[in-house]
């Protein structure tokens, strides 16, 4: 069923943000003794629950634009080769050049050229997922080139040398006493009298990043939805930093990930309803901009766009696990996952938290690389019911606890328990020593080493005083 | 091998030799809702633009009362001159810079479709809409939008829409959720959304 390519790379490492430098149990312990950031995650993911459920409830036709948007995304993978040569051949028409990068190394030396071509020593940022997976800002850095995130929420962790928690709101583990903090520490020119209201924070960004905006030739985004049809490309943003990054400067430099692109135009009616109400809990975002190419006297002047694998092709290459490709970054699975809302995003490692950084990481990496992720749930479904493109995230998780790699003991216990079952009058036997271990005390302390490490993380249940087997025989 | 043979040949393998299946993409859901204009004032109000129903006439005099006398007004060059009161100073774009776009009060634009559901108007470019950078840096952007322009869903916008037209949908002011996940008004867009809704 699952078939495994020799030459079909993974997502390389040194590069980029995929791995995280411990396994989630000890990150996500040391989350758990953190009770601000519990309570800040609590509030937000509570929040925005709230929000995305009442606009979703307008919507009568919502489970139809569900399985719509599914069925096109699965469309796209099956076809997505000729969908690329496509789009290639779209933008290249309309004034766009078009790169590709087969992994992270690749797309940064690209964009790290392209800039220098400007002759810019800065770059100011759209929001992107893509960017962040390939660590184009320490690659920026190292060739001497600043860049600015210009998102709020990205602007927060970057003042504050933090990492990313979320996946639509990055600083979504920082309450407004904390962002408070981080402007009056590291924000150049900022008014000492700021108070902690979401306004003024959100006024002192725009008084901070204006200037930059209008005097920085070049910028760097990513793409929400690229329209192989028409070569369009569309940003959603709600900020409006998104616009003046795709408008203002002469040349626009997008990187996007192969899996963003939809076959026609019209796709776009179904996920233009489904990303916002799952996303940030609106009908509509504040803005959505659309470009094709190059549009002369209105806006950049030069458009390129980097196509990136960076391990995509060898998610493809898992039917089962190619789901995860579908993905349109909403963060609905974040905001309901009861594993996400405790521990936050760091626990994660990836720039992908939640349950679907817990499908898609380890598979951008290879499982070995992220081999406790799929491991970070309870499998309680909810991710499942919230996906706006209906991806099985639980299907997933148990599909890649398959593939990773399992301790010899397991195999042997499991082996050891198919045998037994096998053998009724061995199995009658095996019961009965389970009742002997009732006798013996062991109930609630989990079983003896080298067993322990599976009843480390959960409790073993109590063996029956009568087993069925006994029942029946004495009924 | 180039980066492009590469990445093609890798999601080619990947994928098998068999031919694509088919994946019939089932187009059910809404696509012919009746245009509502209660509800589109409705969703625009709720998202803090501030909404004017007037006669087409009354355009003029409707700007005068929202925007302060003397002040300095962005206007792409083919918006009706009709609609722009004597007491504002108009400033047509004939390729200004952006420092003396971003130093205007206000923006006057018409818009190419809005959209009843979700309280959206979507400029693409047009003469009466002018570059994108027009509605982006003043402070105040005032939108025109004539009834007919109206569609009741996102499905109907998209069909009258030009792909190759750069194209911005606006939902509200600009607006930020990072903070708590609580949506507040008024970021790099501008803070302040009027839409003069004509008959």
């Amino acid at each position: 069923m699952t078939r495994t390519f020799l030459g079909m790379p993974t997502a390389p490492t040194g590069v980029g943000h995929l791995r995280g430098a411990e396994p989630f149990p000890v990150a996500a312990r040391r989350a758990l003794a953190d009770a601000q950031l519990r309570r800040n995650l609590g509030h937000a993911t509570a929040t925005i629950r709230a929000k995305s459920a009442a606009v979703i409830d307008e919507v009568p036709d919502w489970e139809r634009l569900r399985a719509a948007g599914s069925a096109i995304k699965t469309d796209v993978m099956a076809r997505l080769p000729e969908l690329l040569e496509q789009l290639e051949q779209r933008v290249t028409q309309a004034g766009g050049v078009v790169h590709w990068a087969a992994d992270a190394h690749e797309a940064n030396a690209i964009v790290v050229d392209l800039v220098r071509d400007t002759g810019s020593d800065r770059v100011i940022k759209v929001k992107s997922m893509a960017t962040q997976e390939i660590g184009l800002n320490e690659a920026l850095e190292a060739a001497g080139i600043a860049p600015v995130e210009t998102d709020l929420a990205e602007l927060i962790v970057q003042l504050g040398d933090d990492r990313p928690s979320h996946i639509l709101v990055p600083a979504i583990h920082r309450n407004r006493a904390e962002i408070r903090q981080i402007f009056l520490r590291a924000m150049p020119g900022v008014d000492p009298a700021l108070t902690d209201e979401p306004a003024d924070l959100a006024a002192a960004a725009r008084r901070f990043l204006r200037q930059t905006f209008l005097s920085t030739p070049v910028a760097v985004s990513g793409a929400n939805f690229a329209v192989a049809e028409t070569g369009t490309l569309a940003v959603v943003e709600s900020e409006g930093n998104g616009r003046m990054c795709l408008t203002l400067p002469r040349t626009l430099i997008t990187v996007m990930g192969v899996e963003k692109v939809v076959p026609t135009w019209r796709d776009l009616e179904v996920f233009l309803q489904l990303l916002p109400r799952a996303s940030t809990g609106e009908r509509m975002n504040p803005y959505t901009s659309m470009w094709t190419g190059v549009t002369p006297g209105d806006g950049p002047q030069a458009f390129h766009l980097v196509l990136l694998d960076n391990g995509r092709s060898a998610v493809l290459a898992d039917e089962v696990g190619r789901q995860a490709l579908h993905c349109i970054r909403c963060s609905a699975c974040l905001n309901v996952c009861p594993v996400y809302e405790r521990t936050g995003g760091h626990a994660y490692g990836s720039v992908y938290p939640g349950p679907i950084g817990a499908v898609l990481s380890p598979q951008l990496t290879g499982v070995a690389d992220n081999a406790s992720l799929p491991y970070a749930s309870s499998l309680c479904g909810a991710c499942y019911d919230a996906c706006p493109v209906k991806i099985n995230i639980p299907e997933l998780l148990v599909h890649l606890r398959d593939r990773a790699p399992h301790p010899h003991a397991e195999s042997a216990v499991m082996a050891a328990a198919a045998y037994a079952m096998d053998r009724p009058a061995l199995f009658a036997a095996a019961q009965r020593a389970t009742r002997l271990s009732r006798l013996a005390g062991r109930r609630g302390r989990g079983l003896p080493p080298p067993l322990s490490g599976w009843t480390d993380g959960r409790d073993l249940s109590d063996p029956p005083p009568q087993t069925f087997r006994d029942w029946w025989a004495n009924r | 091998m180039t980066a492009r043979e590469t990445v093609l040949a890798r999601l080619r393998a990947a994928l098998g030799p068999a031919a694509p299946a088919l994946t019939e993409v089932p187009r059910d859901y809404r696509r012919d809702g009746v245009v509502d204009i209660e509800r589109l004032v409705d969703r625009l109000t709720d998202y803090r633009a501030q909404v004017h129903r007037v006669a087409a006439t009354a355009v003029a005099d409707t700007i005068a009362g929202i925007l302060p006398a003397a002040a300095i007004v962005v206007v792409p060059p083919g918006l009706p001159s009709a609609w722009l009161p004597s007491t504002v100073t108009v400033l047509p774009d004939d390729d200004l810079d952006n420092a003396r776009i971003a130093a205007a009060a206000a923006v006057v634009t018409a818009a190419a479709v809005a959209i009843a559901d979700t309280g959206t108007v979507v400029l693409d470019g047009s003469p009466d809409q002018g570059r994108r950078v027009l509605s982006l840096l003043p402070d105040r952007h005032v939108c025109v939008v004539r009834t007919a322009q109206v569609v009741a869903d996102v499905p109907q916008a998209l069909a009258r829409l030009t792909p190759h037209r750069p194209l911005t949908w606006i939902s509200g002011p600009s607006a930020t959720s990072d903070i708590e996940l609580d949506r507040v008004e008024g970021v790099h867009g501008p803070r302040t959304l009027h839409v003069i809704l004509l008959p």
